[in-house]
């Protein structure tokens, strides 16, 4: 009888759970793959960097991110970040940018591309982990994607990947594509490419948000606080209430 | 109990009647803490007023420091964003709990205005309290909406687009209007600037000063209780409410514990869920304010979304906005709709409680129809519940005087 009110609380706690899962399962695209990526990995994260610098970094910037906040969250030496990430005209305190400008890019590729800062967070890491995968080889030759049809991106791992070319069947009398097929093997196996993928959009969520790791880490002690916090002001109160009746 | 006093304590005291016969620190804590007597029974609704109470000073104190790093610009709103989340000493850690702070603040809210509907505490003599806590709830609204275009991402420029434009159905005087708003043909920096003006100065003092109201009417009253009765009908000798128990220390050390378990969640949030799958933080709004590109689906926060789903509900831009304010207007008279003779759904029929369900349901399905991308069906569904939304205060006004009610106790039960 009393309980009406308490017993609505877990409806209604319930409800909250249930609005959020309607906006998580807001997905336009059916070719996105769970990638299972979850940035907590170190190593994963330096592997990506390379991965970053190497192909990325001539034509995206990062220009939120410094290359000795890197050299901080990585674990590295600055002397490391220097010889190994960085450009020769860049220094340590700079942030990523690129010498590419935006009017030149916009006439070669027909759209200047995008900062990379906080990529991961406006488009998820399952969708850059679908997309560095979804380029193939479309009929006119050219490279396309499956997330992002027509993107003006060409395909830079493609040295790695090696070639894929859809495979179509039918829906509702309309060609659709089902799977992209491996014509061309690269220097990598698809499984090796996977992992080079996983670790480059693992750094990708790393550079949305440097503090993350940290975050986390922090996190978690001060959970362990407030349980225990809770814990004595539970105390507290029953102390207080004993004469209560 | 008499202890010779130490010299120290002897101090203190001297030091605290030279200021009681200066300002009235110790009548004032008498009278609105340990004489104030609230009722015995309370329970877990009865959190949330404190709870709003702390957000509201979290949301004050992260703010003032978000002021110190961030700059309301067009040109650098969003890098000083960045700035804060990337550069600044934990300023990731007060950016998450000022954006955090502002989903849990409806929450908190929200759950208190749903405790006024179970235990009829907006009735008589509470309703300027009601009132007052409705006005806190439209600033609440202001400041968020003027809060959430301060990053100047592309849901903070195109959410504030849609919300302005709907000034705009207004006739006659609304394209005016909408200009006099914006301060410009656009959205831009003369907006954004007015509107950080509004979140930072003018909408936190009108705040402060209707808690106040709010917090004075509230010792004024009393506090309602789960039974819905006055514990102020039956007192003791010394004139006390028999039901009731001094304020401070019984609910200070039980609002503490409250203070404890809220934050165990608060910081859940913060630390490993901060965008709460897009629902906190939305992640097009990670992209700056783009003028020229319109986000395929453009929609507020979630706390503003069953009001969003009224609006879209109705084919007619101008009855939509109509509706939408009359949504919010139509909860004012509450206390006023509810004609029931007993206040408390534990003495209400089975008839209120599933009106209220019902209601509560239509709510949050109308927020979560808010949000989605809207079809045909979710259209129809939305002005399904919308006509419930309305339909629950014309039932609640002509059912509550007839309908059958139990007996109400003369004494609080728990």
């Amino acid at each position: 009888m009393r309980s009406v009110g308490t017993r609505i609380a877990p409806l209604l706690a319930a409800a909250l759970v249930a609005i959020s899962s309607v906006a998580l399962a807001v997905s336009e695209d059916g070719y996105i793959e769970h990638s299972g990526i979850i940035t907590r990995d170190v190593a994963a994260v330096q592997r990506g960097a390379k991965l970053f610098v190497n192909y990325c970094l001539s034509c995206h910037s990062a220009q939120y991110m410094r290359y000795n906040r890197l050299a901080e969250d990585l674990g590295l030496s600055e002397d490391m970040v220097v010889d190994n990430l960085m450009f020769a005209s860049a220094k340590i305190g700079d942030t990523m940018n690129i010498a590419m400008r935006p009017a030149d890019a916009e006439t070669w590729f027909g759209n200047a591309p995008p900062d990379l800062s906080l990529i991961a967070r406006s488009r998820g890491v399952d969708w850059l982990y679908s997309y560095m995968k979804g380029f193939y080889r479309d009929d006119s030759g050219n490279w396309n994607n499956l997330l992002l049809p027509n993107a003006a991106m060409p395909h830079v791992l493609w040295q790695l990947q090696g070639i894929q070319e859809p495979v179509f069947h039918t829906v509702g009398g309309e060609d659709v594509i089902e799977k992209l097929e491996l014509v061309e093997p690269g220097q990598q196996s698809p499984e090796e490419y996977e992992d080079t993928v996983r670790d480059l959009v693992t750094f990708l969520d790393y550079l949305s948000e440097p503090s993350k790791l940290k975050r986390k880490r922090v996190g978690i002690w001060v959970m362990l606080f407030l349980a225990f916090f809770a814990f004595l002001t539970y105390l507290l109160k029953a102390e207080y209430w004993r004469d209560v009746h | 109990m008499a202890k010779p006093a130490s010299g120290f304590s002897r101090k203190m005291n001297d030091l605290g009647n030279w200021i009681d016969q200066r300002l009235p620190v110790s009548a004032f804590w008498k009278a609105v803490m340990t004489g104030y007597y609230a009722p015995k029974n309370f329970n877990f609704w009865y959190y949330m007023g404190s709870l709003a109470l702390l957000v509201l000073v979290m949301q004050i104190v992260t703010g003032i420091f978000l002021t110190m790093h961030y700059k309301p610009s067009a040109d650098e709103a969003f890098a000083s964003v960045e700035y804060i989340m990337r550069d600044v000493e934990w300023g990731w850690l007060i950016r998450y709990m000022h954006s955090t702070g502002a989903s849990f603040f409806f929450i908190v809210v929200y759950l208190h205005m749903f405790r006024s509907f179970l235990y009829g505490s907006h009735r008589a003599p509470r309703e300027l309290l009601w009132v007052f806590g409705m006005l806190i709830y439209v600033c609440l609204m202001a400041e968020a909406f003027f809060g959430y275009v301060l990053p100047w991402g592309q849901m903070s420029y195109w959410g504030a687009q849609v919300i302005i434009n709907l000034f705009g159905a207004i006739p006659a005087i609304g394209e005016p209007l909408t200009e006099w708003i914006r301060g410009d043909y656009y959205i831009s920096d003369a907006t954004l600037t007015r509107f950080f003006a509004f979140h930072v100065v003018a909408i936190p003092l009108l705040l402060l000063g209707l808690v106040l109201l709010h917090l004075v009417a509230l010792r004024e009253s009393g506090s309602n209780n789960p039974d819905g009765i006055e514990i102020k009908a039956n007192k003791d000798e010394e004139g006390k409410p028999v039901d009731g128990i001094p304020f401070h220390p019984y609910y200070t050390v039980k609002d503490i514990f409250g203070v404890a378990m809220f934050l165990l969640i608060f910081a859940f949030f913060i630390f490993f869920w901060p965008e709460a799958g897009g629902l906190f933080l939305e992640h097009d709004n990670f992209v700056p304010a783009d003028p020229l590109v319109t986000p395929e689906h453009i929609k507020p926060v979630w706390y503003f979304t069953p009001y969003y789903a009224i609006l879209k509900a109705v084919p007619d831009k101008l009855m939509g906005v109509i509706l939408m304010a009359l949504a919010v207007v139509i909860l004012f008279f509450v206390p006023w709709l509810d004609r029931s003779p007993v206040k408390s759904v534990r003495y209400k029929g089975w008839g209120y409680r599933i009106m209220l369900m019902v209601f509560a349901f239509a709510f949050i399905r109308l927020g979560m129809l808010g949000m989605a991308e809207g079809t045909p069906a979710q259209t129809w569904e939305m002005r399904v519940w919308t006509f419930v939304y309305f339909g629950f205060f014309v039932l609640l006004y002509f059912l509550s005087p007839k309908m059958k009610t139990r007996p109400v106790p003369e004494r609080l039960t728990h």
